[in-house]
């Protein structure tokens, strides 16, 4: 089977003409898998085109690509030359903006405008950062007495990677980006539910002229294709974004079968603390962005809304106020800010979480709905008179569901932001210096925002405590996950 | 003094080339008020054209350009930013390569093919190494007491001048302009006199690549005038400065009777090259010739002192007298050219007259020491032999295609007490197969640089620079950066 067999037309929504190739993407080619996925459109439920689907003999070749491309051809390739092959990758990316930005809405349901201004953007960019890095990874060289000693950081070789549906290409660049920096060959499982933007940048990979074998793009369900991944034994290591649950099971495999070193970006019930002598009006628009962003389908999302009891109604009613009139709509209309859910399973697992929010007692203040009659659209929701331990409070939804409730000082506010077993990320509202690094210290989260919400760079670390995951992505700090140090001591054969 | 700002110039091989000779700042080329000075092509003798030159009028106009576009524009530009318009210096660069070497060519006399291959590959790889850097300056965050909350900036230091030598006149200017920019900082930079025109070539593609006017400044002039008003003005607050000792010393003087402005100085070389009995002597004698005639022997690190191990004297300087008569002596616009004529009158008379005192110190002319044809500044590869650490041939700089050979007879310690016998330490070469030999000689030796087994291999990534009388502070490499920088301590006290 040749790869053209596998090139599929279709358009959007709105008539934008795309043509792809659903193939595996295996040795910069386009191979069949073992059986054939179809990916839905979170608008409409209905199918936009078949992918080829990883099995074991398709996991194994990836694999066996990356292993011989790094051996072979990677490992001897300079930093230089490493860094120019990306620089190239993310212009083909500029070139091809547009086309990104109209299949990762299409696929994701994410409204057109922020796919183009922030998912795509992000993509290039943080390519590019790490194009910066590749001849910047330096050992070290230490005194030690009469023995020359200094250290390599070496790639691993072969790195796999799992990624989620919420933001496909953003997550696609976040783990290529590095590894290929420090000089590893990745094979990267896309989501089955959003297979089609990585396929785009499958053939761009291959336009830049990269060696066959460094790249490698499949897909596959995560309990088959991806365990497979998890469990190969030439994969040195495995960075995985998903849920806690999953992220579990990939530590599992990786303890199973080589100890392969992991990574594990998962689930968020991120606290948002809002005390009164906040700016008010800045803290209702970051906070509405904080939970509502990307449909609420974000690890980070701030879905626990603790504001301060003196301000507490005033803030209600405007944050009510503000969420009413989120511009909901269909994926390609370019003022879309919330579209579909993506599946029709994550729609009903957030409905579950209303139906027991409102049987354990907790009031809809606004939303609860299903919204429209096509697609798995859900109103945004606010939910008052929550108490700690109801499943909404403690539970991750991915959904755009927030949970307000009020506090009366700081020691509180810090005790209930704390009161989780995730510490994905924080964000603080005050106007009081002292308040704002004193209460960033004591948060137990890896990402605290002041007096904003969800702002990333792609030169900023971002990872979680507790079980929010292990490691962190971008900035410098997400080199050490892509590198093995190795110390070489040399003694000299004369008297020192 | 006026003459309109672009003039027609023709090369050896008949190529008409139009060439910018006013000043550039604020992005535009402007009249210097500073006399006409003649540009004189070292391979013919002729005039190419002349060019406008600046005086402290026009010093101080460049340098409030600088900081005000530091001030109002540049210093609100985000890293990331910085980093892009690099990039794109950088592939501008590439796209007219060939134009650049040409003006490199006709103005320093270097080879076309040596001007297109080394030193403007190295720019575009300088910048595209130094834009990677630009997003990824970090300060530290210093944990002291639970009370305080402490962190470091790494700042730009504002307006940084710059005064750049005519051996490598885009190279030199690259080795500053890059790690400047991607710092932050805005320039004034001051190139030869001897050789203006690559750089209002290059300051077209600082206009085109997007850089805000006033960013980069370039102007010329002499040394005297316009480089003493730089290195004394009270808005530059540092100075880098490439050349002689003797005119480093001056900056440093301009320094500390001026605003004490932060400095780095690349300065001059001896630099002994060792040969041990175990070395491979062909290779050796490869590498050795390459090291000192290099740029016509105009080069700071030039190897210009070897001392070869006695029981292999012989042979090696038969080898490396082979080399010696294989270099290709012609003009610059002949693509086997390997070296070009010497860049100025003053600098032929001047090796000329070394090669004099050499032969009346009791040196041993063994090969060389004539003119090459009647017009132009060409002189043979030279070598002399029998030379020891007592004569002006083995402790002056001469800077020109001249080496000095003596020998020694004991071990490592003996060969490396000859070589750090100089008041110079800019760089070094070990020529030995054995691995102990090689450790500890490279550590003992006091030079910035020591090559083992090769000469003159230098890569962006690593840092360059002097100990001793050869000057101080690196550059390329992260370490260049810091001489950019300025740290500041932030102190926060948060409970009390």
């Amino acid at each position: 089977m040749t790869g053209s067999t596998y090139i599929t037309d279709f358009k959007t929504d709105r008539g934008y003409e795309l043509k792809l190739n659903t193939g595996l993407f295996i040795n910069n080619e386009f191979v069949g898998g073992d059986s054939q996925i179809e990916t839905i459109n979170p608008a409409t439920g209905k199918v936009i085109a078949k992918v080829e689907a990883a099995g074991e003999k398709e996991v194994n070749a990836a694999v066996d690509a990356a292993e011989k491309a790094f051996e072979e051809v990677w490992s001897k390739v300079t930093p230089q030359k490493r860094r120019d092959y990306m620089l190239k990758l993310a212009s083909l990316i500029d070139r091809d903006h547009e086309e990104l930005s109209q299949i990762e809405s299409l696929d994701n349901g994410k409204g057109i405008s922020l796919s183009r201004g922030f998912d795509v953007r992000e993509l290039s960019e943080c390519i590019r950062y790490y194009a910066g890095w590749t001849d910047k990874i330096h050992g070290k060289v230490i005194e030690t007495e009469g023995v020359l000693s200094y250290t390599r950081h070496e790639p691993i070789g072969v790195c796999g990677a799992i990624i989620p549906w919420n933001f496909p290409l953003l997550m696609f660049a976040w783990k290529l980006a590095p590894a290929l920096a420090t000089g590893n060959c990745v094979v990267i499982k896309t989501s089955e539910m959003t297979p089609l933007s990585a396929l785009k940048v499958a053939s761009l990979v291959k336009e830049a002229e990269f060696p066959p074998g460094v790249v490698n793009i499949i897909t596959g369900y995560g309990h088959t294709t991806g365990d497979l991944l998890a469990r190969h034994k030439k994969v040195g290591k495995i960075a995985f974004t998903g849920s806690t649950a999953v992220g579990r099971l990939v530590m599992k495999a990786a303890a199973e079968s080589n100890l392969k070193k992991v990574t594990l970006e998962l689930g968020g019930k991120s606290p948002n603390i809002i005390f009164d002598d906040a700016d008010l009006e800045l803290a209702i628009k970051w906070s509405f962005r904080g939970v509502f962003f990307n449909h609420g389908q974000t690890c980070c999302a701030g879905t626990r809304i603790y504001v301060q009891e003196g301000i507490y109604d005033k803030f209600l009613e405007k944050f009510k106020a503000h969420t009413q009139n989120t511009p909901i709509g269909h994926p390609h209309d370019e003022s879309t800010f919330q579209g579909p859910q993506i599946s029709q399973t994550q729609y009903d697992r957030i409905m579950g979480y209303i139906d027991s929010g409102k049987e354990e007692g907790a009031t809809v203040a606004l939303g609860g709905k299903r919204w429209g009659n096509e697609g798995y659209y859900v109103e945004p929701t606010i939910f008052t008179d929550v108490k700690e331990d109801m499943k909404i409070m403690k539970e991750e939804i991915f959904g755009p569901v927030a949970c307000v409730t009020k506090f009366k000082d700081e020691e509180e506010a810090i005790r209930l932001a704390n009161d989780s077993n995730y510490g994905l990320a924080s964000a603080i509202f005050s106007e009081s210096n002292k308040r704002c690094i004193e209460v960033s210290k004591r948060i137990k989260a890896g990402t605290v925002w002041v007096n904003c919400v969800n702002v990333l760079h792609a030169n900023t670390p971002f990872g979680g405590f507790k079980e929010s995951g292990i490691g962190r992505e971008n900035g410098e700090y997400a080199l050490d996950n892509y590198t093995q140090v190795k110390v070489v001591k040399m003694a000299t054969t004369m008297s020192p | 003094m006026t003459q309109s700002d672009i003039q027609t110039i023709v090369t050896q091989s008949g190529k008409e080339l139009k060439v910018h000779t006013q000043l550039f700042i604020n992005n535009e080329f402007v009249p210097g008020n500073g006399p006409l000075i003649e540009d004189i092509n070292p391979s013919t003798e002729e005039v190419i054209c002349k060019v406008h030159s600046a005086t402290e009028e026009d010093v101080n106009t460049a340098v409030e350009a600088a900081h005000t576009a530091y001030k109002k524009v540049w210093s609100k530009v985000a890293p990331a930013e910085r980093g892009v318009l690099l990039n794109k210096l950088a592939d501008l660069m590439e796209r007219d390569q060939e134009e650049l070497a040409m003006l490199e060519a006709i103005d320093n006399g270097k080879a076309v093919s040596v001007a297109r291959d080394e030193d403007i590959a190295g720019c575009i790889g300088c910048y595209r190494y130094f834009a990677g850097w630009a997003d990824k300056i970090h300060g530290k965050v210093i944990d002291t007491a639970p009370e305080q909350h402490i962190y470091t900036r790494h700042e730009a230091l504002g307006v940084v001048g710059a005064i750049i030598p005519w051996n490598y006149p885009l190279m030199m200017g690259a080795w500053k302009f890059a790690p400047a920019l991607a710092a932050g900082n805005a320039v004034v930079m001051k190139t030869s006199e001897l050789t203006p025109l690559s750089a209002y070539k290059f300051a077209t593609l600082i206009k085109e690549a997007g850089f805000p006017p006033g960013v980069v400044n370039i102007i010329t002039g002499y040394g005297h005038i316009t480089g003493s008003a730089l290195a004394a003005h009270p808005r530059v607050s540092k100075m880098a400065f490439t050349g002689s000792t003797g005119t480093g010393r001056k900056v440093m003087e301009a320094s500390s009777t001026s605003n004490l402005k932060k400095l780095q100085l690349e300065l001059g070389g001896k630099s002994a090259q060792l040969v041990f009995a175990d070395a491979d002597l062909k290779h050796a004698a490869q590498q050795a010739a390459a090291g000192i005639y290099n740029n016509h022997g105009q080069n700071c690190n030039a190897g210009s002192r070897i001392f070869v191990h006695e029981s292999v004297a012989k042979e090696f300087i038969d080898l490396f007298t082979e080399q010696a008569k294989a270099v290709k002596v012609g003009c610059p616009f002949k693509e086997d050219t390997f070296q070009g004529p010497q860049v100025s009158k003053a600098q032929f008379d001047k090796i000329m007259e070394y090669i004099k005192i050499g032969q009346d110190e009791g040196a041993t002319l063994h090969f060389g020491g004539k003119r090459v044809g009647d017009k132009g500044y060409f002189i043979q590869p030279t070598v002399f032999t029998n030379c020891n650490n007592n004569m002006r041939l083995m402790r002056e700089e001469i800077f020109g295609p001249v080496v000095a050979i003596g020998t020694f007879s004991g071990g490592w310690e003996e060969a490396v007490e000859l070589a750090n016998d100089s008041d110079y330490g800019l760089a070094a070469g070990v020529y030995t197969s054995d691995h102990s030999t090689a450790i500890k000689a490279s550590n003992a030796l006091l030079a910035g640089s020591v090559w083992v087994n090769c000469y003159d291999l230098f890569n962006n990534s690593v840092p360059f620079g002097g100990y001793k009388q050869s000057g101080f502070g690196k550059e390329l490499g992260k370490y260049a950066l810091l001489e950019y920088l300025q740290v500041k301590s932030v102190i926060t006290l948060i409970d009390w």
